[in-house]
């Protein structure tokens, strides 16, 4: 059973709308492993289900199409933040304005980013990954449609991902 | 698809609006459901009038409070939907991220 936890934190203290997200996993992987699964990009792309083509380098500026079914068309864009080996990796990516296809615009400059953070620490059975994604205060209103529609079924679907994948690579 | 929407104000405003404790107050009184008038609210406040009245146009301009209009008096009722919208967008991402990391614990895992 896979188990994330999530902590919705609330902005000034307030106690009504969340601007950051953070969630922890523990993985029974060592740390070099799951660095490994989060900076080089072609492991990353395997399970983000992204199309990368170059590598993460800090500084870069790293693009390649998502490849959920029906969101092939919307590209995924990061700019890598930190890579401290083992420790940190951090990027910041656009919410784009729409990702339905007939509006869908893949240039993001300009638009506004979150900031999404990989914090990893050595536990007794493997390793305690921290995500935040934090910066949603910044968003416009027209950036809140959701990102993959009827991710209620995504599980399903997320699980036929994953049959798929272990299958190939037994 | 989304439904149309009137233009709303952005996060941001909505955040501002909401990072001061009178307006939370006030929120959170109307959350109650009935509108208040500007003497109601002032009634249990320590603020003036006018100090009340300042908080509750900031909190107009973000689009989550009303004044709606009854005889001479103005009462403000709450609208909650900006706080929903911003909720439920947060909310998908985060189904983003449980389904993301599901596949990196199978991904390191196997």
């Amino acid at each position: 059973m896979i188990q994330v936890v999530t902590v919705v934190m609330q902005p000034g203290g307030g106690i009504l709308v969340p601007d950051k997200i953070e969630k922890r996993i523990e993985l029974k992987a060592p740390v070099a492993r799951v660095w490994q699964a989060l900076t080089n990009y072609r492991e990353f792309g395997e399970w983000f289900r992204v199309a990368l083509t170059e590598p993460f380098l800090v500084g870069a500026t790293v693009r390649g199409n998502i490849l959920h079914p029906g969101y092939e068309h919307v590209v995924f864009e990061a700019k890598i933040e930190k890579m401290i080996e083992e420790e940190l990796f951090s990027w910041t990516w656009a919410h784009p304005k729409t990702m339905a296809k007939e509006h869908y615009k893949p240039d993001y400059t300009g638009e506004p980013r979150t900031l999404v953070e990989f914090r990893l620490q050595p536990t007794e059975t493997g390793t305690l990954l921290t995500v935040t994604e934090s910066g949603f205060d910044q968003l416009p209103d027209d950036r809140r449609e959701q990102q993959y529609k009827g991710n209620e079924g995504g599980w399903a679907q997320q699980m036929t991902n994953i049959e798929v994948y272990l299958g190939e690579h037994a | 698809m989304r439904r149309l929407r009137t233009r709303r104000p952005a996060p941001a405003v909505l955040f501002a609006a909401l990072g001061d404790e009178t307006r939370l107050a006030l929120v959170a009184r109307l959350a109650a459901g009935e509108a208040a008038s500007i003497t109601e609210l002032t009634r249990h406040s320590r603020l003036t009038r006018q100090a009340i009245t300042k908080h509750l146009r900031v909190l107009e301009q973000a689009g989550m409070v009303r004044c709606v209009r009854a005889g001479r008096e103005s009462r403000f009722e709450l609208d909650p939907r900006p706080l929903c919208e911003i909720e439920e967008y947060i909310q998908n991402v985060s189904r983003e991220w449980d389904a993301a990391l599901g596949r990196l614990k199978l991904f390191v895992e196997q």
